[in-house]
């Protein structure tokens, strides 16, 4: 058994003058705060990567610069699949009592860190160094390929799209940490710059600073107690080139696994974080997932099935959309969320229902990675 | 790698290669000194007809190196190659999904590389 013990996000946006090390520290300290621990207790660490701090031991550095001698340690590179990977992990480790309290944080100044161009270039290099990377591509024309093939198959639209942008941002609106507090319109989305078709500047995530930290335990602290039901992970391909049809994809098999590992079905689902790097990725992984059918995830934005006040809410921080998307610390922000609304602590985004249930979804590099968790509150 | 060495447009050279095992038939585009479906060694280095059907496209107007705005807007197509794998190109902008194509090389930054037209 596990369980998430402690949250803790920063904002999402501009961190003028803060380092990778600085963000990290400040979601650690703010999760270890949460669960009601001191630094000491916490005796095994898992992070991610930085693209502005790149180091070979970077879970190490952190514990040093933080002042913790963990038991466990080290990182994880699953591409935007990290968080939810060191999610899992995490729960194996506590799980087989190689620690008691596991922190798992992500952080970095990815916006103020670097230029724009050199974050865009340095995550387009998922693509094959021979075969892909010459041709230019960035990671909207990789996912902006996926897009078109499944709007042809499936009969999906750019207004369709456009509606899990306005659906972020209106969930980012009401929270003082997201990058975004605009409302926007279908027709603003439409209408925003083209990047990458059928991608524009309002389907596709931003790039920010930020840190967002989770605490993992053997045993529940006080309060509500939300437990790590059951998670899994699939693999089918890196490369855009080698994506397989879209009924062998990596979402559903994933969610497959973690079904058989949790006991959990779908339809108990009450809450969904799910990865949103792109209003495209979060309209597929919605019906790779069977939150939707086929096709149908738009209409079920539009009739606020996914909204705040719905049957399933989705994202109520924003997603990566409109909260924001630091890398590794990017998704976990969907956790930490998914945490404080299972807890009854979202405050004025809190949903009116109870949630017994909630699923978690990551995807890395290009629908490549993908990880799926069932979370429960058993009190 | 052991095997041929013959270039194509990876190394310069207007030519779109692949291999096809000599054990098992499968046929792959990222060239590697083994069958990826099998293992066995030195799949056959084969040249491609050039011709394929259009799996997927995506103009891209927003570039991220000086090099490659130079050439905004550029269409990026996966292609599905009579051969039977797929490859990621150029193409012309009037390319939608399902269109046969030929290919053709053209000059991306100071590289060659494979650019599709609508076959004749």
């Amino acid at each position: 058994m596990s369980f998430i013990t402690g949250v803790g996000l920063t904002r999402y946006g501009k961190h003028d003058g803060k380092s990778t090390l600085d963000l990290m520290s400040e979601a650690a300290s703010l999760a270890i705060a949460d669960a009601g621990l001191t630094r000491g207790e916490i005796d095994g660490i898992l992070c991610g990567y930085s693209t502005t701090l790149p180091h070979i031991m970077l879970a190490t550095v952190f514990a040093e610069h933080f002042g913790i001698r963990p038991a466990y340690c080290h990182a994880v590179q699953v591409g935007g699949a990290t968080g939810m990977a060191m999610m899992m992990l995490a729960h194996h480790v506590a799980d087989a009592g190689a620690a008691r309290h596991v922190l798992v944080v992500g952080g970095e100044n990815r916006l103020t860190g670097q230029s724009r161009d050199a974050s865009i270039q340095a995550l387009a290099q998922v693509g094959h160094p021979d075969y892909e990377v010459p041709l230019g591509p960035t990671i909207p024309a990789y996912y902006g390929l996926v897009a078109s093939r499944y709007m042809h198959e499936f009969g999906v639209t750019e207004q369709d799209l456009a509606e899990f942008a306005v659906l972020m941002r209106a969930h980012a609106v009401t929270h003082p940490g997201a990058q975004f507090h605009d409302p926007i319109t279908v027709a603003d989305v439409m209408a925003s710059k083209p990047v990458a078709s059928p991608l524009k500047l309002l389907d596709c995530c931003p790039v920010s600073d930020g840190g967002a930290a989770v605490v993992i335990s053997r045993e529940p602290a006080g309060g509500a107690a939300i437990r790590i039901a059951g998670c899994a992970q699939a693999h089918t391909h890196q490369h855009v080139t080698m994506i397989p049809a879209f009924d062998e994809m990596g979402a559903a098999m994933s969610l497959t696994r973690a079904r058989a590992a949790s006991g959990m079905d779908i339809g108990l689902v009450r809450y969904a974080g799910i990865y949103d790097s792109f209003t495209f990725t979060l309209a597929m992984l919605l019906e790779e997932l069977g939150l939707a059918g086929r096709g149908e995830a738009a209409a079920m934005v539009r009739g606020g099935h996914f909204s705040r006040g719905g049957a399933v809410p989705l994202n109520t921080h924003g997603g990566l959309l409109s909260y924001g998307h630091c890398g590794v610390g990017g998704a976990m922000a969907h956790v930490v969320e998914t945490h404080l609304q299972m807890t009854g602590r979202a405050g004025d985004r809190q949903v009116r229902h109870d949630i017994p249930v909630a699923l978690l979804h990551g995807d890395g590099g290009v629908l490549s990675s993908h990880v799926s968790m069932f979370l429960e509150r058993v009190r | 790698m052991s095997g041929e060495q013959r270039a194509d447009w990876t190394g310069g050279e207007p030519a779109i290669l692949y291999q096809r095992c000599t054990a098992c038939d499968h046929v792959q585009y990222f060239r590697k000194a083994f069958c990826d479906a099998c293992g066995a060694p030195e799949p056959a280095l084969k040249q491609a007809s050039g011709k394929g059907i259009v799996h997927s496209t995506s103009l891209v107007t927003r570039a991220a190196t000086p090099e490659t705005r130079a050439h905004v807007p550029y269409n990026i197509v996966l292609v599905d190659m009579s051969e039977g794998f797929r490859m990621m190109a150029h193409g012309d902008r009037d390319l939608a999904i399902g269109c046969s194509v030929t290919a053709g090389f053209a000059r991306f930054t100071d590289r060659l590389v494979p650019y599709f037209s609508k076959a004749e």
